[in-house]
This record gives structure tokens, C-alpha cells and sequence, in this order.
């Protein structure tokens, strides 16, 4: 019941923050609650294999990466009309687009993971920050698409009946694609398979006592975090209208740790908090000092020693100790 | 009468250690089957190789004419091989109900389905309160693992491992760190499984085994030098040697 309610507000807290934002003249808090939605979204996925399955990836940014180059390169391809690899037609059709997007980190996904996951510990977390790393330094080297700079989408993907050129409109796709994700979020984390999953991160030995074989487990709980960046990724390109490799930097991976850990690790809501309270500061503490990661560090700090569980945490011990 | 497990030859060295040194042993169908043998013998490391976590140099292990020397751990547990922990090793955060949920779930099947509801999965939770109800746990089927003292623990081990409706049941010092009324408590819940489910029961406490085992099997240094009624196995001159010899047991 109190998560329907805090699922609710944080609707309400969305849906209206255009006409907010229109309403204080600061069309800078409609950019911030996009960016926020979408952050949620990478750091929710996650959260799915950090939180509930237990497995430090180090690594997540490149899914986030690869979903955002897909609309990139799609895009692309259909302005200068040629076939990728003389075979696949671009497109500039978000129904199209992120499909293709969720596929393709899916894809990616499932082959990092299945090369990392026989591994666990120190190596785990090793090896997907250096695979990431690859990913960033191909997308760094391919001149094709260019290269360190990325590429410039004009337009942001079309949607049949919608005027995608319309910033508020964007933002409202954010906002349903967002809603949709969350949805499916809490039916996997309430499901069959989100107890085996649960069950692996407290004790893998006695899940494959109980005839569970983990590592198939652990890779399809992969594969949907990276289909899950993703998706949000192929979200942040239309947005931005560019992606370029820094959205797939090691940086962009411990930002996305710090907001699942800072909001609360392995809770349903504690992605959206925490993405929010991270960019919030980033908002706020940047226009203040260029130092701003100093006052962030500071906050993480006293998130990690003095709260058990994030930002949700310390709202429960604020409450009185309710579960 | 017919046989649920048949190790035959099963030989493991670890490094110029013979932990297991031509291991031969049967465990009828229907019996519990005692493994004893001073610390040190190779018990843990021949329970380790029946359920998989570790793998035999050599020789086979049948489990109901089935060679499974070679199957994954999780392969064994499908085919009917249960086992609990020395050293208990539950999920710590979740109830006594939703360990035994999930273990009960784990066998029924649809670990992959991400659509559904797990707690409206009605087969999978009446089968756990079936578990539980009539066990030391019942009243206590909402409180955290975590919270659970070391014997009700053990108790919460067993309930898991028959969970997975195993034909054998492997059990790994089930009595271990138990005090008096409790070890009473676990030897009088075997009895209680005696005939439906088979065990092959590792275990110090010489007072349980005797109590419990149809036969028993006395492992010294990796080897099986006996196998006997609980008569045979007291009056045997090499049994006392093994015991007395390296330690008051």
C-alpha cells in the first residue's frame, strides 16, 4: 500500500513537471526530470543484477552505450540512405529503433556475461569494467561513426500521430517507456524468477542444492539488465539528439553504481530516488562549484557509513523503524 | 533388496593426500546408512563428491542405477540426491517460509518466468506449510532466518533438503553443535523419515548413529575399513584402535 502511494507521487511528480516547469520559467527542470526518468531506467536494470542478484558489474555503461549508438547509427544510415552492411535499411522510427536498441545490448549482454560470470569477486567486477572498457575504445576508433565525437541526430525519432520535434512531447515518451519499464520491474522482481534470483545473491551454494543451476540464472538477469540500459540508452540518444562514446565510459558505469547504491540497493524505488538525488546535486553543486564531486563524494560518505539501504533506508529508520 | 546409491572405487588426492583412497559403498533402499570416522577421515570430502561440489579423480557413484559420477551438482538434485550442510548454509534474509518456498519452487519448476506471481503460486506455498506444519518449525515460519537459533537452523537444513523430494538424502553432521534436547529432537525427526526417504547420515555423535542407523560404515584415512550393525561396529578391535588411537571421540 505505501508503494502504491510512493508510486503515485512520483507519477504525479513527473507527469506535472512540464507545466511546473513552464510555470516558474525554468525550462531547465524539464531537461533535469528527462534525464532523471532515464537515469532511473539504466540504474533500475542495475539494480535488477547488483541488488537483487548480487553481481558487482562494473561495466554497465556500455549497454547504456550501445543502446544509445543503435539509434545513432540507425539513424545514420537512413539519412544517407545506405544499407548497414548493404543489408539493413536505417530508421528514424522509435518503434523501430528501440526494439533494435534493447537487442543489441541484449545481445551484448549475453556475451560478456557469459564470459564473466564463471568468475566472481574482485575478477567479476575486473572483468566487465574491462570489457566495457573495449566497447568504449571500439566506438572511440570507429571514424565511421564518429569516432570521439560521436553522432549529431537532428531530429529526434518519430513516432506515428506524435510531433516528436516538440521538446514536451519527447518527454512525455520518456515518461510512458519510463512508467512501462517500471511496470515490468515489478513484476520480475515479484516473480518466480526474482526469488531464484534473490536466492542467489544470499547463498549460491544452497541454490544449487536446491537443483538450481546459477550461472543460467545469473546471464539471463544479465542479459535483462543490459536489454534494460538499453532501452534507456536508445531513450537518452533522442533526447540528447547525439550520442558519442563518453556515455559508455568507466565514469558513467560508477555513476550508475553510486545511484543504485546511494537510493538503496536492491529496492524497487531506490534506482528513481537515487538517480534523482544524483542529479539533482550534480545540478545544484555544479552551478555552485566546478568542484561539485567533492560535496557528492562527502554525501555518498555519509549515505554509505550512516544509513543502512540508501535514501529508502533512511526514510524507513525516519519513520520509526517500520520494515 | 535393491540399492539406492553404489559408490564403487571413488578415489580423490589432493596433492599427495589420498582424502578418499578406493572408497566401495552401498546404501540400500529404504535405510539410513551411518558414515563415522575420526576427524580428518575424508567424510566431508566424500559427501562433497556424491552431491558434486567436488569432483573424484577416479571411480563411479550410481544413484539409483543411474551413473551420475560425472552430472553437475544441480543435475544430482533432480534426480533425487537432497543434502544439508554441516555448516548450515541458508538464505539469511528471507523467512523459514520463503526458504522452504523456494526450495519447494525450485523443484516444481518455472524458475525462469518473469511474468508471474510468486506468492500466488498456491501449489508451491501449500506444499511449504505442508512442510512445515508438524515440524519444530511451524511457529516460527515468518521469522527470519538470521534470527533462527543454531538448532532450529538444522531443523530449517532438513526441511529444505526433503524439499526437493530426494530418494537420498545425504545428511552432513546433522547433529553438530546441537545441545541434548535438541540433538533428541533431530534424532527423533529422522526416525520419523526412516523407511520413506534413504540417508547416508555423516555424524560424531555416536550416541545418534547408534540410535538411528541400520548399518554403519567406519571410514580412517580415506579408506572404509568396516561396514556393520551397530553391534559389529562396537565390538570391533579396528574400530576402537582407529578411535582410541588418534583421539577420544
Amino acid at each position: 500500500m505505501r508503494k502504491l502511494i510512493l508510486a503515485v507521487v512520483l507519477l504525479a511528480i513527473f507527469a506535472l513537471m512540464p507545466l511546473a516547469a513552464d510555470l516558474l520559467g525554468q525550462n531547465a527542470l524539464q531537461t533535469l526530470s528527462a534525464r532523471i526518468l532515464i537515469y532511473a531506467m539504466a540504474a533500475a536494470s542495475l539494480n535488477l543484477i547488483l541488488g537483487y542478484g548480487g553481481m558487482v558489474s562494473f561495466g554497465h555503461a556500455a549497454y547504456f552505450g550501445v543502446g544509445a549508438y543503435v539509434v545513432g547509427i540507425l539513424y545514420s544510415h537512413w539519412m544517407s540512405e545506405v544499407p548497414i552492411f548493404g543489408l539493413f535499411p536505417g530508421s528514424n522510427q522509435l518503434l523501430i529503433t528501440l526494439p533494435a536498441a534493447m537487442l543489441l545490448s541484449g545481445f551484448a549482454a549475453l556475451v560478456i556475461g557469459a564470459l564473466s560470470l564463471r568468475t566472481g569477486g574482485i575478477q567479476f567486477i575486473m572483468i566487465t569494467l574491462a570489457f566495457a572498457q573495449m566497447i568504449f575504445f571500439l566506438f572511440v576508433s570507429l571514424t565511421a561513426y564518429g569516432g570521439e565525437d560521436g553522432i549529431i541526430i537532428r531530429r529526434s525519432n518519430e513516432v506515428p500521430g506524435l510531433n516528436m520535434r516538440d521538446k514536451t512531447t519527447v518527454y512525455y515518451v520518456i515518461l510512458v517507456v519510463a512508467v512501462l519499464y517500471f511496470a515490468w520491474m515489478w513484476r520480475v522482481v515479484n516473480s518466480s524468477f526474482g526469488q531464484v534470483l534473490k536466492g542467489i545473491r544470499q547463498n549460491e551454494r544452497r541454490m544449487e542444492a536446491m537443483g538450481i543451476a546459477t550461472f543460467r540464472y545469473k546471464l539471463y538477469a544479465f542479459v535483462l539488465a543490459g536489454m534494460g540500459a538499453g532501452l534507456a540508452g536508445a531513450l537518452m540518444a533522442n533526447f540528447l539528439r547525439f550520442t558519442s562514446p563518453d556515455m559508455m565510459h568507466w565514469t558513467k558505469s560508477g555513476e550508475l553504481i553510486i545511484m543504485v547504491i546511494l537510493g538503496g540497493l536492491g529496492t524497487f524505488f531506490g534506482p528513481i530516488l537515487g538517480a534523482a538525488a544524483f542529479l539533482i546535486l550534480e545540478f545544484y553543486l555544479a552551478d555552485w562549484t566546478e568542484h561539485w564531486q567533492l560535496g557528492l563524494g562527502i554525501i555518498l560518505l555519509f549515505v554509505v557509513l550512516f544509513t543502512k539501504g540508501g535514501i529508502l533506508g533512511m526514510i524507513d529508520r525516519l519513520r520509526g523503524g517500520r520494515q | 533388496m535393491t540399492e539406492i546409491l553404489r559408490i564403487e572405487g571413488l578415489q580423490k588426492r589432493f596433492g599427495g593426500l589420498v582424502a578418499t583412497d578406493n572408497v566401495t559403498l552401498d546404501v540400500h533402499t529404504g535405510e539410513i546408512h551411518a558414515l563415522i570416522g575420526p576427524n580428518g577421515a575424508g567424510k566431508s570430502t566424500l559427501i562433497n563428491q556424491l552431491c558434486g561440489e567436488l569432483r573424484q579423480d577416479d571411480g563411479m557413484i550410481h544413484l539409483a542405477g543411474r551413473d551420475i559420477s560425472h552430472m553437475a551438482a544441480p543435475d544430482r538434485v533432480d534426480l533425487g540426491l537432497g543434502r544439508t550442510f554441516q555448516v548450515t548454509s541458508l538464505l539469511e534474509e528471507f523467512t523459514v517460509r520463503e526458504n522452504v518456498g523456494l526450495a519447494v519452487q525450485a523443484r516444481d519448476g518455472g524458475n525462469f518466468r518473469v511474468f508471474d506471481n510468486v506468492a500466488g503460486r498456491k501449489s508451491v506455498w501449500e506444499e511449504t506449510a505442508h512442510l512445515l506444519s508438524g515440524s519444530l518449525l511451524d511457529d516460527r515460519r515468518d521469522a527470519r532466518v538470521a534470527d533462527l537459533s543454531h538448532g532450529e537452523k538444522k531443523q530449517l537444513e532438513l526441511i529444505m533438503a526433503l524439499a526437493t523430494q530426494p530418494r537420498l538424502l545425504l545428511l552432513d553432521e546433522p547433529m553438530a553443535g546441537l545441545g541434548h534436547v535438541e540433538t533428541g529432537q533431530m534424532i527423533e525427526t529422522l526416525r520419523g523419515l526412516h523407511g520413506e526417504v534413504s540417508m547416508l547420515l555423516v555424524e560424531h555423535d555416536m550416541e545418534a548413529v547408534f540410535a538411528l542407523a541400520d548399518r554403519i560404515s567406519v571410514l580412517v584415512y580415506g579408506q572404509i575399513i568396516m561396514t556393520g550393525t551397530a553391534d559389529e561396529v562396537r565390538g570391533d578391535p579396528r574400530v576402537r584402535e582407529a578411535y582410541l588411537g588418534t583421539e577420544d571421540a
